[in-house]
Order: C-alpha cells, then structure tokens, then sequence
C-alpha cells in the first residue's frame, strides 16, 4: 500500500519524528524519512507533539433535555478541539438515557456531528436513575452503551446495588460509581473545612465519598466484580483504593485535573465557578491524589465535563449547579501535570491506554495498522480562556480569563484533518 | 474622617479606625434618639431599599427608623410580596430595583454570600442586613457599640464569651471578628454538634462546659436556639439544651462581677436564658436594640454620603 501522506517534523515521546500515513491508518512513526513517491502529501509538523486521539471517560453533554447548557454537536466540538476522539457521556439527560430509544437518539446526534469523536453512552443502572429498579442494561448494551452508572445519585439500596453489579458482569460491562453518602452529603456545597465555617456554607466532609469509596471496595472483594470509582476527590479514598488493589481487588479510579490543580480557596469569595461535585478538597487531598495517580492508585483522568448556561451560575453560592465545563481546557491543564513530575507516556496512559483498558474500547498508541485517529499539540501556545474561544457551551470554569499554555493544533481522524485550530480562529 | 467603603458586607472589610468612626458617629446619633423630635435632614432626598428576603423583625424595623430618622425615604420589601415569589432570579429582582435608582440597598437573604452577589451587581451602596450563616456585620457593630458604651477602647483584657448555636449563626461570626479587632478574647461555648467544623482554626478558645466557660467573663453573647435544630438530630430536645447550656444566674457568679448579658433576639426564654436574668441588670439586651438604630444611622450615613463624596470627586 502506498503512502498517501507523510507529516515531518513531530515530537513523540521526547523525540523526533516523522508520520507516515497510509488509507487512514497509520503506516509507521520514523526518526529517518524514507524516499517520498510523488504522489505523497508532505506536510511540515512545524516540531509540534505528536498524541493519539484521547478518550474522556466521563463527560455530560446534557442532551436529550438540557439543550440550553451543551448540545451533543457542541460538546463533541471542544472534545474535538480538545484533543479527544471518543467521550463516555453520563445518563443524566432528560429523559435519562434509561432505555435504548434515548442511546439511539444520542447516537443518531453524534452521527449527524460526523460520527467522530465517538460518543460512547454511559447506561442509567437504575430506571430514571431512581435507584429502585434496574434498567434494562442488556437493551442498553446492545443499543451502543459502554457502561453503567446511577451518575450523581448513588444507589442506596446496598442489595440493589449487589444485584445490578452482578448483571452487568454477565453483559462484561463496568458499573461506574458516584461515591457520596446523600445523608452526610446532603445540602453540602463546598468542603467541609475551614473555609465552609467561615464562609458559613454547608460543607461536605471527605467521609461522605469515602465511606462509599470503602462500600465500593468491599462489594467488589465479596462479588469479585469490578467497579469503577468516578471522580475520587480526597486522600482517605485514595488510601482505601491502595488497599484495594493491594489485595488484587477489582477496582478503578478515576480523578479530575480540578482536583490536581485546585483547592477549595478556589471557592473562596463565593466563585460559583469553582463549584463542582464533589467539592474541591485541600492541598492535603491534592497531594494525595497526584500521588496516587504516579502510583496507579487512581489509573485515569478524565475531565467530568459538566457545562451549564450563564445565568444559572450567576446566582447565590449555594443556589448554583456543580460542574464545571472541562473539556476545552483539558488538554492545556494536563500539560501542566508535565511540571509535576509526569511524561508524555503517562499523559497517553491516563487519557488513553487505561481508560481503553478499563471500558474495552478500541486505543492505539499509533501503533502500525491502526486508525490514524491522532491530534498535533504546540506545547509553548498560549491562549486566554474566553468565552468566545472555548467550543463547548459551557463557559463554567475557573480558568475562565486565565491564560493557560498548550493546544491541540490540529486534530487528524482517519488520516484525514478534521480539525484545525487556525482555521477556527478565523472563523472566531 | 475617612471613609473608603461603599458597601458593608461584612466585618473583615473594616480597620479599627473604621469601627471607631462608626462608634463616634453612632454615639452622635444616639443623641437624636434622644430628642422630643427625632429627626435630621441629613439624607433627605435619599432612597433606601430595605429588602428583606428572610422574615426580620427587630433589624428590619431598626433599619427602616435609622433611615428615616435620618430624613431618607425608606422602601421595605419582603421576599413574600417580591417577584421572587414568581421564580425571578435574585439577579433580576436586584437589577429592577437598581434601575429605580436607590442609594442603598439593606438586603437580609438566607443564603451566605448573598449580599456580596448583590454588591456585584448593583451600582448603589449594599449593607448587609444578614446573608445565610456567614455575617451580620451590623449586629455586631451595634453589640461592639453597647460594650463600647460601657467598657469605652478598653477591650483589651477583657472576655467575651458567645454561647450557643455558633455553627448556624451569622452573628457569632461577625461578632467574633469584630472583638477579636478590638482586642478582646472570646470563647465559646456549644455542644460539637452546634460548633463549625474545624473551629480549632478560629481564633477562639472553645468550651463544652458552661460553668467552665463562664469563668472571669466580661460579658456573655447568648445566642438564640433554633427550635427545629432537633429535627436535625443535633440536639436530643430542648430541656437538655436548656440544662446543660442554657444561661442562669448560678453562671453569672461565676463571671466577672460586672459581667454584661447580650443576645441578638428574638429569645426564648427559658431555654437558652433565663427569662427573669434577661430583664435583669446584667442584661443590655433592650441597650442592643436602641443601639441597633444608632449604629445604622451611622452606617446609612457613611455609606450613602461617602458615595456622593465620590460622585463629586
């Protein structure tokens, strides 16, 4: 088969190197270029970074129902502008993606956007995430979900928790866990610390996550099912997660750069956009968690992309939504890790190779013979985070007006650009 | 005299210099509280709103009179009679009522926080009349005021002890902030589930004990019991509330003799005071409330006038 194009000029891995691309797929990733035919594309890769195309295992993308705060089309537009070429979206649309009608419709949305980046649906575990009855989780499997969660509303009920883990082994599917105990929890907008008693908000103490983050753990050991932990925010969840896997205990974890890169002063003068679920920790749990994530206690990142309109964070503390909107700003903040310690390989493991592992789904790392799904980053470009140049609809961050470094440049699917960040600029 | 501030959101915001003027001033205003006429032109042709979002009756009334007394048009607006009722965001009903051009706003809200939002948002003068548990920075200036009348700048030295449901209290917090500024110790005093978390931080010194926490005291901030804390599994019930922190003369005794007895209202007698000691001698609970408008006259005037004072600038 004959090249079709060839990108010269890249950075993989610390290293220089050229892209040869062939149908779609990659070819080979060469430090010495081969003799060119004529009817090879040659592009200069300008010494950008070379990664494959990411996958966020958990994003909200609001729609069926919540149009207003992030269409499907727009959230796979920052996830494509992002860097991310497959997105796992939470149930919690209205109607709840209960039942296979609403996995289609998501779908049938993605394949209008172009079918790429892939949307992956995640299952409601329970009917209307209610918590009282199982969903019908082989339906949803066979419309096109990757896995199942109650999202924000944990199962309570520990027997109809038991029992929905069971049957989504049988159908090889993960069962992704919100861990937070509603009682402890309850009416709780930030971390319970010293900040919550002197702004005198409603706290939630780190033990809500982590009594559940221990349920978790030993339902896993008894079942021998595997669980996966969304968004583990506090040092006591890691610790127990060490002690997990320690004992070979089938049990993920994921965590947020929010959690890496902030703390709870973040949310101090009342910054509804530091607010998020769970609440933003102290440097103590920030430690802990990067650690954990060196260590392979927590084995993903993902952005738990939670965009919401304007008006609705522009409201007394206690009265606006958690979230906040990740995937524009993913990639940048990510690069930030590299000070701390991390490499480029770990960034391809925690945004790709491990989450590929833990949900089944397909990831190359560029390997020859895969599809040329991969993304052009300038480490050393900067950009101010606007509302204007972020693509989802979500403008809820706390990096909003900050400037932050590094962006994907180019995104390439199938070989092919499907992104262009100049020509968005243009177009701003 | 110096006044650099537009809004009062809190305690924080102010120097000792700050909280000096507006007890000078307030001594100055008490007077007019005083006269057979008990008015001055000083804001005449001002408009304050008085939005109270929250049912309010001692600062709401107080605030309304300061204004008043001052010569100013006060306008009171209760959440039950406001578009809030009708859903309207808290940000549109504070842009409606800036647009009819106040000079000051008075917002009492039960969210912490609030008064600050609405400071953000609106052009005119914002006093914070209450916001959620986070402050209520001019109950504790008009306490600060009542200790002031009788201790003068001698805060030094002396205790102060605040008892009582500290976690869910606005006025502890800014009280604490503004003894701690003017020098005096402060303890306090609750069971752990009615403390804020963390409180160690705080710098306070922290008791279970009353009888303990009553010793060599200068004055003693009683804090009012909310009567549904129970429901919350706080509290067992009130009788063994009342035993083991409500305050009684055998606590005075063991206090500094001249110990002063203060509480924000509305109290419950008999269950976080003993209801004859709250009308006794010790007791400036009726001096808080004269106080109150003294302080806020103040408070209105330095707001509203300090606002003009730039405009010309």
């Amino acid at each position: 088969m004959s090249i079709d194009l060839v990108i010269t000029n890249l950075v993989w891995l610390g290293k220089k190197t050229n892209l040869l691309l062939s149908q779609g797929k990659i070819r080979e990733l060469t430090p010495v270029l081969p003799t060119i035919g004529d009817g090879t594309k040659v592009r200069d890769g300008q010494g950008y970074v070379l990664l494959p195309s990411l996958i966020d295992a958990h994003v909200h993308l609001r729609e069926p129902g919540y149009e207003y705060k992030e269409e499907i089309s727009t959230g796979l537009k920052a996830a494509l502008g992002g860097g991310f070429g497959q997105v796992m979206a939470m149930a919690n649309t209205n109607p709840v993606n209960d039942q296979p009608s609403v996995t289609s419709f998501m779908l049938e949305k993605a394949k209008s956007f172009g079918g790429y980046p892939y949307l992956r649906p995640i299952g409601a575990l329970t009917k209307g995430l209610a918590g009282k009855e199982m969903a019908p989780l082989a339906e949803l499997k066979d419309a096109g979900c990757v896995a199942f969660s109650n999202d924000g509303l944990p199962v309570l009920n520990n027997e109809l928790f038991r029992r929905c883990l069971e049957y989504s082994s049988d159908l090889g599917l993960k069962v992704i866990d919100h861990c937070e105990d509603p009682f402890l929890a309850e009416k709780g907008v930030i971390n319970e610390g010293k900040l919550s008693s002197f702004l005198g908000l409603k706290g939630v103490p780190t033990v809500a996550e982590s009594l559940q983050v221990a349920r978790d753990i030993l339902l896993a050991a008894y079942l021998d099912v595997p669980i996966h932990l969304a968004h583990v925010s506090c040092a006591q969840s890691v610790e127990l997660i060490a002690w997990a896997k320690q004992k070979g205990i089938p049990i993920s974890a994921e965590t947020c750069l929010h959690y890496l890169l902030l703390t709870e002063e973040a949310c101090n003068d009342y910054n509804t956009l530091a607010k998020v679920n769970p609440p933003l920790r102290t440097q103590e749990d920030q430690m802990a968690l990067v650690d954990g994530l060196k260590s392979g206690v927590i084995d993903i990142l993902v952005t738990d992309h939670a965009p919401h309109a304007d008006f609705e964070k522009d409201v007394p503390f206690a009265e606006a939504p958690n979230g906040i909107s990740g995937l524009d700003t993913a990639l940048s903040l990510s690069l930030e890790l590299l000070k701390q310690g991390f490499c480029w390989q770990d960034l391809i493991d925690l945004w790709g190779t491990k989450p590929a592992q833990i949900f089944n789904l397909p990831f190359s790392t560029l390997e020859p013979g895969s599809e040329a799904n991969f993304i052009l980053v300038d480490p050393d470009y900067t950009w101010k985070v606007t509302a204007k140049n972020m693509f989802s609809k979500g403008k809820n961050t706390p990096w909003l007006n900050q400037i932050l470094q590094g962006k994907v440049i180019v995104h390439f699917y199938q070989g092919k650009e499907v992104f262009n960040l100049k020509q968005e600029i243009a177009g701003f | 005299m110096e006044w650099a501030h537009k809004h009062i959101l809190d305690v924080d915001q102010l120097s000792l210099q700050d909280i000096y003027t507006i007890f000078d001033l307030a001594q100055n205003f008490a007077q007019i509280n005083q006269r057979p006429v008990k008015k001055v032109p000083t804001l005449k042709g001002k408009s304050i709103i008085l939005f109270f979002a929250e049912p309010s009756t001692r600062t709401k009334t107080s605030f309304d009179l300061a204004g008043k007394r001052l010569s100013a048009d006060t306008f009171s607006l209760a959440k039950s009679s406001s578009s809030l009722t009708k859903g309207e965001s808290l940000k549109d009903t504070v842009l409606t009522l800036q647009a009819m051009a106040p000079d000051c706003i008075v917002i009492r809200h039960s969210l912490s926080g609030a008064a600050k939002f609405i400071a953000s948002k609106v052009d005119c003068a914002v006093i914070n009349a209450g916001d959620g548990y986070h402050a209520h920075p001019t109950q504790a200036l008009l306490d600060g005021f009542c200790l002031f009348k009788v201790w003068k700048k001698d805060f030094k030295g002396k205790t102060v002890l605040i008892l009582g449901d500290i976690a869910h209290s606005r006025v502890a917090r800014s009280d604490l902030k503004l003894l701690v500024k003017l020098g005096a110790k402060v303890r306090l005093c609750a069971p752990r589930t009615l403390l804020p978390f963390e409180v160690k931080n705080w710098p306070v010194e922290v008791f279970f004990d009353l009888n303990q926490a009553c010793q060599g005291v200068d004055a003693i901030i009683c804090l009012r019991l909310q009567l549904e804390r129970q429901e919350k599994g706080l509290l067992p019930d009130l009788r063994e509330y009342s035993q083991r922190y409500g305050l009684g003369w055998k606590h005075l005794e063991l206090a500094n003799p001249q110990v002063k007895v203060m509480h924000p209202g509305p109290l419950n007698r008999g269950i976080e005071i003993d209801s004859s000691l709250a009308d006794a001698g010790p007791s400036l609970i009726l001096e808080q409330v004269s106080a109150g408008i003294a302080v806020r006259m103040a408070l209105l005037y330095l707001c509203i006038l300090s606002q003009g004072v730039q405009k010309c600038l």
